[in-house]
């Protein structure tokens, strides 16, 4: 469709930037990519009072144009590169009325850059409230742009705003804030022209990140780069210059047009609930009792909602297979891509809550809270404060809790928080983990109260982050940080949550995991599912031309006749071929041919496990007959021994073996679309592995 | 005097930065020279620290809050 106008949102972190865009742009909106980085992209069309339609593009909350992480670093590459396709016709700048001084630092550097602007003075309802009067008109005099006052969060003003972009100049009006030149006179005339480029603030920002900006040759840097040696230009002086020439000219702004009360405010609502919730005590005590009745809630809410999944999925097959004529296409289609889907779609209940907690997390101020408690613990293993929300995620599920590492600016902090997410115990891990402790572990109860195999779960989760932490404290000895890690970070306000962009970020979150899991999963299903239904040379043939002799005719019946063949198919196809081949290699653990398939039935994806023990001792597998998977498995002998196969040993050796090794072919694509390079994804691999091994092997030799 | 030093409720008007880098990542969130700042809390384990600067709360490391020198 057609767009008019295209108008870029910007604004600090926790200005109501994203409620606005979502007052703004409805459910029109979709997320993308910008072009060459992983940073989200949101865009949304609304249409302004006098028909046109505009483009709205959300872009990602900074306090300055400076960058201090690559999620920062889009905004001044959209505003300010003239060839980019998403060049802004018109800027809104949100400003928190109620923290005017910090917000308007942004504004005067988006405004120096000469695209015409708009201020949306956000929360101006709550500044009200705490006494501070703003003269608008003057406000908006001194600056030469439109101010809209409005509240995002009670939908007010959004009319005159919508107003106020269809009136908008097509040519920047603003006044001038501070004189740019001045910070590097010679340099900026120098780049302007050499560089052909008509703004000084453009000219002096093209100094400080040419660096990092893709949108320059490599003739233009060199030529900068030059530049700044002849003059002896310092970015981070020139910086700090700048900073404060515009804060001098925010506080002459301020001074004529706000008005805040005289007298000392009470203790803020805000203060006092910190007083409570980061207590030395009662602080720890709520973030772990909010953490159990978090997963308490993944777990319990979820199960309804996932086993309808399961038997939609389950019917979906059925109906097929009496629509589609039997053939390998039909099978192909049904138990490979169906079957594999089946898989991810049934733990789309688990990730809606998991975002729907995190967001309201986030949402509250709590979360930076946290982040704020946790940061000395956490920075003592290599790690920072804000990792804990990844880490909490893994959880879950380790791919939406990589993507939101994009948070912690410090490269080597973020790499190390990449590196040990997955050994979180995540919820793919847990079918597994039930079935393996529901078969070798006795469920009976010690000391009155604890249930023995309740004790080996939670037993795991917690070794799961004991892993997890040894493992980023040998990665801080092992890696060189290339920047100084720093933590200066806002403590927002409390508020309350705002339900509606729960909603959206737990529907944006469900889409983006189908999305990028969904079609791994499809890819790597078609394959397995051919390895499990091909055999080399006639093998199979031969197993149809067995069962058809008279000896199981009569005595076997239908059914019973159809699983010897499958379990016997399942040994000559080139997954049981596999499984043989790899026997040797596992046999130190306890594994046996058998176990060996499933190992690399569940390659891809951890949560095949299951299905495919299932299949190996043919029985449909399905979560109701999980009963009978137990009872196979639990009366399968050594037939060299005779001696029962899944002992206490080989029990804890395959769940040692599920926590560490990498089965899960989405977090290495998601590894490497965050990392940019296969180093890191196959480091972990390979790390993963040799502890996956080592752990089995101490496990089943222990045990044995 | 450097903020770090200062025990939670206590105030300081900033004089200056030890440290071009964190200066400029100070500044830009409004901790300027000439600025109030008041330590609000202490985080449980004794670092980072809370402040109040320019109407808003600020989290920074104690290590970094000694890079700020108070009048």
């Amino acid at each position: 469709m057609k767009t008019d106008i295209r108008v870029a949102l910007v604004g600090n972190p926790n200005t109501g930037k994203s409620t606005l865009f979502n007052v703004l742009t409805g459910l029109n909106q979709k997320i993308g990519n910008f072009p060459g980085v992983t940073v989200d992209k949101k865009t949304g069309y609304c249409i302004l009072p006098d028909g046109r339609r505009a483009e709205i593009i959300d872009l990602p909350g900074t306090y300055s144009l400076y960058p201090k992480s690559q999620d920062e670093s889009i905004v001044f590459s959209v505003l300010a590169d003239e060839s980019n396709t998403l060049k802004p016709d018109l800027v809104v700048v949100i400003l928190d009325a109620s923290n005017l001084k910090r917000n308007l630092l942004l504004y005067t550097q988006v405004a120096d850059l000469k695209i015409p602007v708009i201020i949306a003075l956000n929360m101006i309802d709550l500044a009200n409230k705490a006494g501070t009067t703003i003269d608008i008109d003057l406000f908006a005099k001194k600056l030469g742009v439109p101010v809209v006052p409005i509240s995002a969060r009670k939908i007010e003003g959004i009319d005159k705003l919508k107003t106020a972009i269809s009136y908008a100049n097509k040519i920047a009006l603003q006044e001038e804030s501070i004189d740019v030149e001045a910070i590097a006179p010679n340099l900026i005339a120098q780049i302007q022209k050499e560089l052909k480029v008509e703004n000084p603030y453009f000219a002096l920002q093209l100094a400080h990140q040419h660096e990092t900006l893709k949108f320059l040759s490599a003739k233009e840097n060199d030529t900068i780069e030059s530049l700044e040696q002849e003059f002896s230009f310092h970015s981070q002086k020139a910086q700090g210059t700048e900073t404060i020439a515009r804060y001098s000219f925010i506080n002459d702004l301020l001074y004529d047009t706000v008005k805040k009360p005289e007298t000392a405010q009470d203790e803020s609502t805000s203060n006092k609930i910190d007083k409570i919730l980061t207590h030395k005590v009662f602080g720890f005590i709520l973030f772990f009792a909010i953490l159990l009745f978090m997963f308490q809630a993944i777990f319990s809410w979820s199960a309804y909602p996932m086993e309808l999944i399961a038997d939609l999925f389950v019917w979906i097959q059925d109906n097929l297979h009496h629509l589609l004529p039997a053939g390998p296409l039909a099978s192909l289609l049904v138990d490979g891509v169906i079957g594999g889907l089946s898989g991810v779609m049934v733990f789309i209940p688990q990730i809606a809550i998991l975002f729907a907690f995190i967001s309201i997390l986030e949402d509250t101020g709590y979360m930076s809270r946290v982040t704020f408690m946790m940061d000395k613990l956490m920075r003592k293993v290599g790690l920072n404060g804000k990792s804990v929300v990844p880490l909490i995620g893994g959880f879950a599920c380790a791919v939406p809790s990589i993507m939101s590492t994009r948070t912690i600016e410090n490269w080597k902090d973020r790499m190390i928080t990449i590196m040990v997410t997955p050994l979180v115990t995540c919820s793919a891990r847990l079918p597994i983990y039930t079935l393996l402790i529901a078969l070798v572990v006795p469920n009976r109860n010690i000391w009155w109260i604890f249930n023995l195999q309740g004790l080996a779960l939670t037993g795991m989760y917690i070794f799961s982050l004991v892993s997890a932490v040894v493992v980023a404290f040998v990665f801080k000895l092992i890696l060189k940080g290339r920047e100084r890690g720093y933590f200066i970070m806002e403590l927002p306000v409390y508020r309350m949550p705002r339900w509606k962009n729960v909603a959206y970020s737990m529907y944006e979150r469900v889409k983006t995991f189908i999305m990028r899991a969904g079609t791994v999963i499809i890819a790597i299903s078609i394959i397995l599912w051919v390895l499990a239904s091909y055999g080399p040379g006639n093998r199979f043939e031969q197993i149809d031309k067995k069962y058809q002799q008279p000896q199981y005719i009569k005595t076997l019946n239908h059914d019973e006749i159809n699983k010897a063949k499958a379990s016997e198919k399942l040994e000559s196809s080139y997954a049981g071929v596999l499984g043989h081949v790899i026997e040797p290699a596992i046999r130190p653990l306890g594994f046996d041919w058998k176990i060996g398939i499933a190992l690399i039935t569940s390659f891809a994806a951890r949560e095949v496990f299951v299905g495919t023990m299932a299949t190996i001792y043919s029985v449909n597998g399905s979560a109701e007959k999980m009963e009978s998977v137990q009872q196979k498995m639990h009366t399968a002998t050594n037939p060299q021994t005779g001696q029962p196969v899944f002992t206490l040993a080989v029990g804890f050796s395959l769940m040692m073996f599920y926590a560490f090794a990498m089965q899960c072919a989405s977090t290495v694509a998601v590894v490497y679309r965050e990392t940019k390079n296969w180093r890191w994804p196959a480091i972990q691999f390979a790390y993963m592995a040799v502890l996956a091994y080592v752990a089995s092997f101490i496990a089943y030799h222990l045990l044995k | 005097m450097r903020l770090s030093q200062l025990l939670a409720g206590e105030k300081g008007i900033v004089k200056e930065f030890t440290d071009l880098e964190m200066s400029v990542k100070l500044m830009e969130m409004g901790c300027l020279p000439g600025e109030e700042v008041c330590v609000e809390r202490i985080a449980p384990l004794g670092d980072p620290i809370a402040i109040n600067v320019a109407g808003y709360s600020l989290s920074l490391r104690k290590r970094e809050a000694f890079t700020i020198v108070l009048h």
